[in-house]
């Protein structure tokens, strides 16, 4: 966010010679205003309501919570709003182990699957850099095509290939590699492959664009000059490839600790992750103002990462210049 | 630079293009199978497509998120062509820091979570939930990923097109839609297609935002994906990947057609 900022002030900057050709003018104001008045509106208001709600009670009407801060009873009213607010849903949070275990689980679990999407992407993001130019266009779209495919679908794929009488089962037994089927789906094996199937192109995409920029050349004056390539990859080909790894890591590892279709369809009941407890909270038990609870320490868990995130955008926009 | 197209890397990108497509032509192969079960072939049929056609649920889910898909992306890639242009063009105005904060934010935000701040929002003004709702959800984080695609294309443009024509006494809204619009289309469509599958696709977000007699395609899949893997389901699923590979493929040889055009013209004008 900084980088924005500093250049931002740059008297210097050639991005300004539109605007002040056109700066006057009504068209210019309406071009920012109005997808800013709807962000603000449909992304940033809610987020106030989120944190307004997870601070009510629970009750039996519709919507499930008490009323808090609202001028129905005027100005009094809201300052008697004020007094009846509390945390008590941030301490049923704290003294039920339950969502503390969902919230670290949903951590760890994330963190592995990013690491293991990173090792199964780099391979296929390097070679599809060193392919012939010709070549690379249709890999890069064969990439991307998955993504357009349904998430629902490709998840739903996995469960009959990983259930016990499922595909992989069947092949194995039939090769004789295993003489029980093994119990992939419903556990934390089958989130793992979840999360790195439908996350693995937002890995490839920054890791491919970062790989294909690089100049090779510094990596074959390293080999001419006696380096082992694998030494010649950790020392040149890895670090210079650091804000595609960057990138990709945070695009995987920010939604995939919310996720919940992957812990849900693929996991069963038996897993804990923070996305699923959220929608249960929601759906089966109607609680709002817990489920709004454990949506706001979501976010405050996040929040670093999201961080992150932004500033490797915006770095990103100014190299695009 | 010269590529090196070694062993390694032809067995690595071959690995990883099975373990991406594989499951889904699985999924289509069985799709097509006779047997209820989906994990024994038994023979060759389409009886699953024919019934599909008759379940009525599905008939009118579909419906609904066809006409979801076609109006929140419509409207997303406004939106969000309009954020791009802020974003690349606008280096400094009051809460731009922001602004590209609220744009790349939900790209990344757990849908659980977005779901669940718009519907507070929609309870909180009074809007009953259905169709209207669940559309301007996707509306609200689809155009984020418009704003990145168009902003993309901005970035790489030559600003000296757009120069000329003021130059030469255009006015700037002329100018926009004469020189600029026509050469960021390509991203501007690209957009609305990523706009709409995201829409099509969406589960999570319209889980919340939905009410009665709004019921997306996905809902109704996933409701019955919990019941037990079936062909229809299978055969549901193959209809939708087909629709979206179809449209990817008519618009990247679309863009394609069009990206030689311009090459061809931009030559043309050079030659003068």
């Amino acid at each position: 966010m900084t980088h924005i900022a500093a250049t931002a002030s740059s008297p210097t900057q050639p991005a300004e010679a539109f605007p002040t050709t056109l700066a006057k003018g009504f068209v210019n104001r309406l071009v920012i205003i109005i997808p800013y008045l709807w962000l603000l509106f449909f992304f940033l208001v809610p987020f106030i309501i989120v944190f307004k709600i997870s601070l009510s009670q629970t009750a039996i009407s519709m919507p499930p919570y008490t009323p808090v801060l609202d001028f129905k009873d005027g100005v009094s009213g809201f300052f008697a709003g004020f007094r009846a607010l509390n945390f008590d849903n941030y301490t049923w949070l704290t003294q039920d182990a339950l969502y503390f275990n969902a919230y670290v689980t949903s951590l760890i679990i994330a963190a592995i699957s990013t690491v293991l999407t990173l090792i199964v992407g780099y391979p296929i993001a390097y070679g599809m850099a060193r392919a012939p130019a010709t070549v690379r266009p249709t890999l890069l779209m064969l990439v991307i095509l998955p993504f357009w495919t349904s998430f629902l679908i490709r998840v739903y794929a996995w469960i009959g290939i990983l259930k016990p009488e499922g595909l992989l089962n069947q092949v194995l037994l039939a090769t004789g590699l295993i003489s029980q089927p093994l119990v992939i789906l419903n556990t934390y094996t089958a989130i793992f492959i979840g999360i790195v199937y439908s996350y693995l192109p937002f890995m490839v995409l920054p890791l491919y664009s970062s790989l294909e920029k690089m100049d090779y050349s510094l990596v074959e004056a390293a080999e001419d000059l006696g380096c082992p390539p694998i030494g010649a990859f950790w020392k040149i080909t890895f670090p210079l490839s650091l804000p595609g790894v960057v990138a990709g890591c945070l695009l995987v590892f920010i939604p995939a600790v919310g996720e919940f279709v992957i812990p849900d369809l693929l996991g069963g009941s038996q897993t804990l992750m923070i996305g699923k407890t959220l929608w249960n909270e929601f759906f089966s038990n109607r609680d709002w103002p817990v489920s709004s609870a454990v949506a706001v320490i979501l976010l405050l868990v996040l929040t670093i990462p999201i961080m992150f995130f932004q500033q490797a955008q915006a770095k990103a926009q100014e190299q695009g210049r | 630079m010269t590529s090196t197209w070694s062993r390694f890397n032809i067995t690595s990108i071959v690995l990883g293009f099975a373990f991406l497509y594989l499951p889904i032509v699985l999924l289509i192969v069985f799709s097509f199978n006779e047997s209820k079960l989906v994990t024994v072939w038994g023979g060759f049929s389409t009886k699953w497509y024919v019934s599909l056609f008759h379940n009525q649920g599905l008939m009118d889910a579909t419906w609904v998120t066809a006409r979801v898909g076609v109006i929140s992306a419509t409207a997303a890639t406004v939106l969000g062509t309009l954020a791009a242009i802020t974003l690349t063009r606008y280096t400094r105005f009051k809460g731009r820091v922001l602004f590209s904060g609220m744009v790349f934010a939900p790209l990344v935000m757990p849908e659980v979570i977005t779901g669940l701040s718009l519907l507070l929002l929609f309870v909180a003004v009074g809007l009953d939930r259905g169709f209207f709702t669940v559309t301007l959800a996707h509306i609200t984080f689809t155009m984020c990923f418009v704003a990145v695609v168009v902003q993309s294309r901005l970035v790489s443009f030559d600003r000296s097109l757009e120069e000329a024509a003021m130059d030469l006494g255009a006015p700037p809204v002329k100018t926009f839609f004469q020189i600029t619009l026509p050469v960021i289309l390509p991203a501007i469509i690209s957009g609305w297609m990523l706009a709409f599958t995201l829409s099509l696709d969406d589960l999570v977000i319209a889980s919340f935002t939905s009410g009665p007699g709004a019921t997306t395609l996905p809902m109704k899949i996933y409701s019955q994906v919990r019941l037990g893997v079936t062909p229809e389901i299978n055969a549901a699923c193959t209809i939708l990947i087909a629709v979206v590979a179809v449209g990817v493929i008519i618009a990247s040889i679309a863009n394609k057609r069009r990206e030689i055009q311009r090459q061809l013209d931009e030559q043309a004008a050079q030659r003068g």
